[in-house]
Order: structure tokens, then C-alpha cells, then sequence
């Protein structure tokens, strides 16, 4: 009998832990929307508050229409706040987690210039569109999404067209035409490839022998980072020789054990160049085991930077990353200010990024937030 | 001689071995001797086999609690959630993450993490044993929230830490030998004694075959479920450990990441009838090892990435053809009677 009550107060302890868990889980998500119930409540209130804007707001609009007639620079929005409703994809990974936050913390910074609507799509295409719908509803100024999958946005995003109310995407594309969205900000795959062939080309002199550790397969980042490095290798170094490409599915352990096998099937490996830093930091793993020493014998070119790299930056066992910066929130308002004002954009917004190499990583360490 | 092969191959272990030889074999022969390969490197061995030995611990490990989960009839798929959740605590403890008052404590981590994963699979025992929830839905509460779980624990964050005690579950050498292998050899040896040795491993193949007349026969069939499903966590809880110390680093969303049924592959394999009853751990620990060395086949012949997991899936299908008695009568059958019909001409 004792044993049996202990037991379902367990099972009791067990669930609870459960339910607190993924309640816990919704609340970091935000004023997330973590069932189509609370998408609605949260449209309702906002909702109600826009019907008292709404005369204000579309008194301001005929303002502004007017101010962009007579006044390119757009100064007549100032005195109104600028709206927007951003769809985010959800919790995802460390990197996603630092862009939802940039966009957050910059909103509250700048709170008496920008209210941001913000809703969590749960990893869910469906939750996405109906926070869009929902966005369009409460007449939002603009609306950013970061697509969760590439298609079937065409007849949400035509509604926001509509409804003049411009679409910005973020780090992800869509599969629409390109007339029914305003700009996509975002970075430049290939380019981080190149950039990461310059980087791998000064520290081997431009001569040398190196393995490549690719993203999962048909992953847009290791699609567009293997072609940038690749090409640039080819055009620019072609002394330098890739022995082998493999993927690590942009995992540590992955990483690790592929370097592992490279280790043995090369023993006159130069350079690595890995397509995320988490694969490299694998492999910094597998290259002291073999009694190497990384970032010396092997020299480590990866992409991302996040803060482990840093660290072994700092502790000289990597030598360079090339950043794909998640910190699109400043872009994203700042793009979103220009299309309210009626100026143009262009198409593509590329984002802020730069290269890290060894001898920086110290000072940057600090300002590493993902 | 040949009656000791008989007996020999009598073996349930026999064949996997035979086949995790056959595979070491043809990469020796097609990398000319290379993967044999083995060379001393700051004092421990260091070569493929080697690796094989030491990135197939994990899946050993959770292959052995998994044979016995296996032959009672259920099936426990949360194992690599688990992982994922000792890794989380034992790491978040080493880097002060949690409970900061322990100072990165490295022993209690692993103790901490342990139980945390003999608590997940007490309660995978207690929803199979005692609410009799189906094994697969039991476990895929685990398999669905374990992530979750871990990714509160790690703040969804990578956790990296430095600890070069922590790094010594994957990456240290006892006698030139990698550590897991150790762990692997206590582990599995432990349980194979006390399965051996003691009534349990023949109540747990009662249990697996008839579940009600072993109960009439006076075995406490819940009280087995409640310990075979707490030691597969356990035992999980330790793969989650070399799974993170080899990385230096929890990674909630990848740590052991569908390595649930690679385990239940590797027992598979090893012979053991997934509907429970007669099982081995020794040719499930040989179906480990030739899953990962598969693995290491694919990585070691540079085969392009887009093919890995067709090649995988050939070589898991000839796998499993010899190790079908019905395939090899088919085979058998067949040359008989085109023996019969050329001998008939």
C-alpha cells in the first residue's frame, strides 16, 4: 500500500514537472501564441485597441501622404509610432534565440518610437499565417516574418498587399513573386563562403592541403557556403587543394567523428574549413586526439560565430569565423521606418557581417551574446 | 574441429561477430592494410578500430539496456531524449550553470545525471508497469518532452565547457585503451553476469514470450518491467555522459538524436525477436558495434554525402537478409533445385 502511494505521488510529481516544463516553455517564448486560443485572445485585445487608433492613425497616414508629397526625408512620421508585427519561426536554436532577442531589445529600447508585435509560430506554417492575418487586421504599418518553410505563402502575403501593408522577410526566403514582399534581409551564403576562402588562403600563404566539413545536405547554408568557398578556391587560390568534403550535418559529434576519419585517411591536412563553428569545435576535439595541435598544424576557417568559437579563438585552438549575424533587429526597423516613409529599399538587405580572426577574438568575446 | 564450429556458431553471438569481422575485413583489404592501422599517439593507441570502439560505446551501452527492454515485448524510445537530458544536467553542473554551490563538482554531475536518467526510466517503467501504457506510448512521452526537459536545463543554449575531468569519460585511455570501452565492458558484463547467473534472465524470456502465464506462474512480471525500464535509463543516462564529454558540451537538439533506433537496429541484428523472448546482450553488443562500423565504412571510403544514407540502407538490408533463416532456405531451396534439375538433364 505504501509502495503504491508512493508511487502515484511520483507519477503526480512526474507530470507536474511535465506541465510546468512546457508551460515554462511558452512563457520564454514570449507573448507566445502557443495554441490557436491564445492567437486569438492576444489579436483581440491589440485589436480593441486599434479601433480607438484607427481614426488617429488613418488621420496620420493622410499626414503622411501629404508629408512624403512635400517632404522626401519623411519627417512627418516621427510623431507617430511606428507599428510593426514581426512572425517569428519559434525557439530553434541559439542563433534564432539571439535574433528574436535583437529584435525584442531594440523594440524596448526604442519604445517611444516602435511598438513590435510580436508572435511566436511555434515551428508552425499555420500559426505564422494567422499572425500575419491577424497583423493585417490590426493595421500594422509593416510586417517582418521569418518563414518557416519556403512555399504557400503566396495568397497571405497578396492579402497584406492588399491591404498596403508591406512584408519584410528575415534570413529566410520565400517562394513568391518577387512584387508581393518589399525586401528580404539576410545574409549572403556564398559570400561567407568566399569570404571564408580569403580567410583559409591568408593563413595557408595560398598554398596547401585542406578537408571541408559541409552543413546537412541541401541545408541553404551548406549549399551556398560550399559554392562560395569552392568557386573562390578555384578562381583566386588554386594551389590550394581540397582533399575531401564530407557532411557533418552541422552537429558537434558529427563533426568530430568525420574529422576523426579524415585524420586517418590524410595525414598532410593544412586546413579545415567547417560550414558552422559547432562542426569545428567537434573536430578541435578530433585533432587533439590525433596529438595535433589546432589552429596550428590545422588551420580552422568556420562560419556562424557563436561564442564557443571565441572561446577557442581566445584559447588559440581556432583561427577564424566568419560571422552570419542573427542581430537583424536594428535592419529590420531601420527598413521598416524607410518603407513606412514611402522611400525605396532595396530588394535584398545584406546583413551587417564581418570576419573574426584570432587576434580579435578577445576583444569580441564580451559582445558575444549567442 | 567441426563439431566445435557447430557448436560455436550455435551461438546467438556468433553471426553478428562474423559479420562486424567480414565489414573490418573488406575496408582492410580495400584500404590496402590501412585500416588496421594502428599507431601509438602521446601514449594511447590510435587508429580506426580504435575509433569504432570508442564512438560505438554509446550505441553499446544503450543496446544492452535495450535487448532486455526488447525481450520483455516492449520497447523503449526514449533513450536518446534521455541522453540528452543527463548530458544537459551533468554539463550545466561542470560549467555552474545549476547548482553553483558544487563548484563544477565532476562526480556529482555524473551521479546527478545518472539519476536523473534512472528517474526517467522509473517513470517509463511505472507507465508501462503499473498504468500499462503501451511500451511505444509510454516511452514517446519521454522521447517528445526529454528535449524539451534538457533545453530548460541548458536555457536552449549549447553549453561548452573546459573540464578536462569531464572530458576524460570520452576522450580518456586506461592502458592505451579508450575509457568507454571500460564503461562498456563493466556495464554490459555486470548485466550479462546477473542475467547469466541469476533466475532474472530466465523470468524476463518468460516474461517476453507470455507475459500472463508467467504472471500465473508466480513472476512478478511489473516488478521486471519497473527494473529492465529503470536500467535502460541508467544506462542511457551513461551514453548521454560519453555522448557529451566527447564533445565537451551538451547539445540538447542533436545529442543522440535517433539513435533510439539505431539501438534497436543494433539488437535487431544481434538476433534478439522484437516481440519479445529468447535474447543475447553479447550479439546485441556485436550489432552495436557493426552499426557504427558502418558508420566508420562510409566515412573511412569518402562515400559523397548524398549517398551515405542509401548506402547505409543497402548495406542494414543484406544485413538483415543473412541473418534471415527464411532468406537462407530461400537461397538453400533454390540451388537444390537447380541442382536436381541439372542433374534431371
Amino acid at each position: 500500500m505504501k509502495r503504491k502511494i508512493l508511487s502515484v505521488l511520483l507519477c503526480v510529481s512526474m507530470m507536474a514537472a511535465l506541465t510546468v516544463g512546457c508551460g515554462n516553455g511558452n512563457k520564454t517564448d514570449d507573448s507566445a501564441a502557443s495554441g490557436n486560443a491564445d492567437t486569438q485572445d492576444q489579436a483581440d485585445a491589440p485589436a480593441a485597441d486599434g479601433a480607438e487608433d484607427a481614426p488617429a492613425e488613418d488621420s496620420t497616414a493622410g499626414d503622411a501622404a501629404e508629408g512624403t508629397a512635400g517632404d522626401a526625408a519623411g519627417g512627418s512620421s516621427s510623431g507617430e509610432k511606428l507599428v510593426v508585427g514581426f512572425a517569428q519561426i519559434g525557439q530553434e536554436s541559439g542563433w534564432r534565440d539571439g535574433e528574436t532577442m535583437s529584435i525584442q531589445t531594440y523594440a524596448e529600447e526604442h519604445s517611444d518610437t516602435i511598438e513590435l508585435l510580436y508572435a511566436d509560430g511555434q515551428q508552425k506554417q499555420e500559426n505564422q499565417i494567422k499572425a500575419i492575418k491577424n497583423f493585417i487586421e490590426q493595421g500594422v504599418d509593416v510586417i517582418g516574418v521569418a518563414p518557416v518553410v519556403e512555399t504557400g505563402w503566396d495568397q497571405v502575403f497578396a492579402e497584406a498587399q492588399d491591404a498596403g501593408i508591406p512584408i519584410i522577410l528575415l534570413d529566410r526566403t520565400a517562394d513568391v513573386d518577387e512584387s508581393l514582399y518589399a525586401t528580404f534581409i539576410g545574409s549572403d551564403m556564398v559570400e561567407e563562403g568566399k569570404n571564408a576562402a580569403d580567410e583559409m588562403a591568408k593563413l595557408l600563404n595560398s598554398s596547401g592541403k585542406i578537408v571541408e566539413l559541409e552543413g546537412t545536405v541541401g541545408a541553404s547554408a551548406a549549399v551556398g557556403r560550399k559554392q562560395g568557398f569552392d568557386e573562390q578556391l578555384a578562381a583566386a587560390y588554386p594551389d590550394i587543394e581540397i582533399l575531401e568534403s564530407q557532411t557533418g550535418d552541422f552537429t558537434r559529434s558529427l563533426g568530430k567523428e568525420v574529422m576523426e576519419s579524415f585524420l586517418k585517411t590524410y595525414d598532410n591536412i593544412d586546413g579545415l574549413f567547417a560550414h558552422n563553428d559547432d562542426m569545428a569545435l567537434g573536430a578541435i576535439e578530433a585533432i587533439k586526439e590525433a596529438g595535433l595541435k589546432p589552429g596550428e598544424d590545422i588551420k580552422i576557417v568556420s562560419c556562424d560565430g557563436v561564442k564557443g568559437i571565441f572561446e577557442a579563438m581566445v584559447a588559440g585552438e581556432a583561427n577564424c569565423t566568419v560571422e552570419c549575424n542573427p542581430l537583424l533587429g536594428p535592419q529590420l526597423f531601420e527598413a521598416a521606418q524607410k518603407l513606412k516613409d514611402g522611400e525605396e529599399v532595396e530588394k535584398w538587405i545584406k546583413s551587417n557581417e564581418s570576419v573574426y580572426t584570432a587576434d580579435q577574438a578577445e576583444a569580441e568575446l564580451p559582445n558575444r551574446v549567442y | 574441429m567441426k563439431e566445435k564450429f557447430n557448436k560455436l556458431s550455435q551461438k546467438k553471438a556468433f553471426w553478428p561477430v562474423v559479420i562486424f569481422l567480414v565489414i573490418l575485413l573488406f575496408n582492410g583489404v580495400v584500404s590496402g592494410g590501412d585500416f588496421f592501422k594502428l599507431s601509438i599517439v602521446d601514449g594511447h593507441l590510435y587508429g580506426r578500430v580504435i575509433d569504432i570502439f570508442r564512438n560505438g560505446s554509446k550505441l553499446m551501452i544503450l543496446a544492452a539496456g535495450m535487448t532486455m527492454v526488447l525481450a520483455t515485448g516492449g520497447t523503449d524510445i526514449s533513450v536518446g531524449s534521455v541522453m540528452a537530458i543527463s548530458g544537459a544536467i551533468a554539463c550545466s553542473i561542470v560549467n555552474g550553470n545549476i547548482l553553483p554551490g558544487l563548484n563544477g563538482n565532476v562526480v556529482v554531475a555524473i551521479i546527478l545525471a545518472i539519476l536523473a536518467g534512472i528517474t526517467c526510466g522509473f517513470w517509463n517503467g511505472i507507465l508501462v508497469a503499473k498504468i500499462k501504457i503501451q511500451p511505444i506510448v509510454a516511452t514517446m512521452i519521454l522521447l517528445v518532452a526529454g528535449r524539451g526537459i534538457a533545453q530548460l536545463v541548458t536555457q536552449g543554449k549549447i553549453i561548452t565547457i573546459t573540464s578536462d575531468a569531464y572530458y576524460f569519460i570520452n576522450g580518456g585511455y586506461i592502458l592505451g585503451l579508450p575509457f568507454p570501452l571500460f564503461i562498456v565492458i563493466f556495464l554490459a558484463g555486470v548485466l550479462i553476469l546477473f542475467v547469466g547467473r541469476t533466475s532474472f534472465g530466465l523470468f524476463l524470456e518468460s516474461v517476453g514470450c507470455n507475459p500472463k502465464a508467467s504472471k500465473f506462474a508466480g513472476i512478478q512480471v511489473d516488478k521486471m518491467l519497473l527494473v529492465i525500464y529503470t536500467i535502460s535509463g541508467g544506462f542511457a543516462a551513461v551514453a548521454g555522459l560519453i555522448e557529451s564529454a566527447g564533445i565537451k558540451g551538451a547539445d540538447c537538439n542533436n545529442a543522440g538524436l535517433n539513435i533510439e533506433l539505431d539501438a534497436i537496429l543494433a539488437v535487431a541484428i544481434g538476433g534478439t525477436n522484437l516481440m519479445g523472448g529468447r535474447f543475447s546482450i553479447p550479439a546485441s553488443l556485436a550489432g552495436a558495434l557493426i552499426v557504427q562500423s558502418i558508420t566508420t565504412t562510409v566515412l573511412a571510403q569518402g562515400v559523397p554525402a548524398a549517398y551515405i544514407r542509401v548506402l547505409k540502407a543497402v548495406l542494414i538490408i543484406v544485413i538483415c537478409l543473412s541473418q534471415s533463416k527464411e532468406f537462407k532456405e530461400m537461397l538453400t531451396s533454390h540451388k537444390a533445385a537447380k541442382k536436381r534439375k541439372a542433374v534431371g538433364e
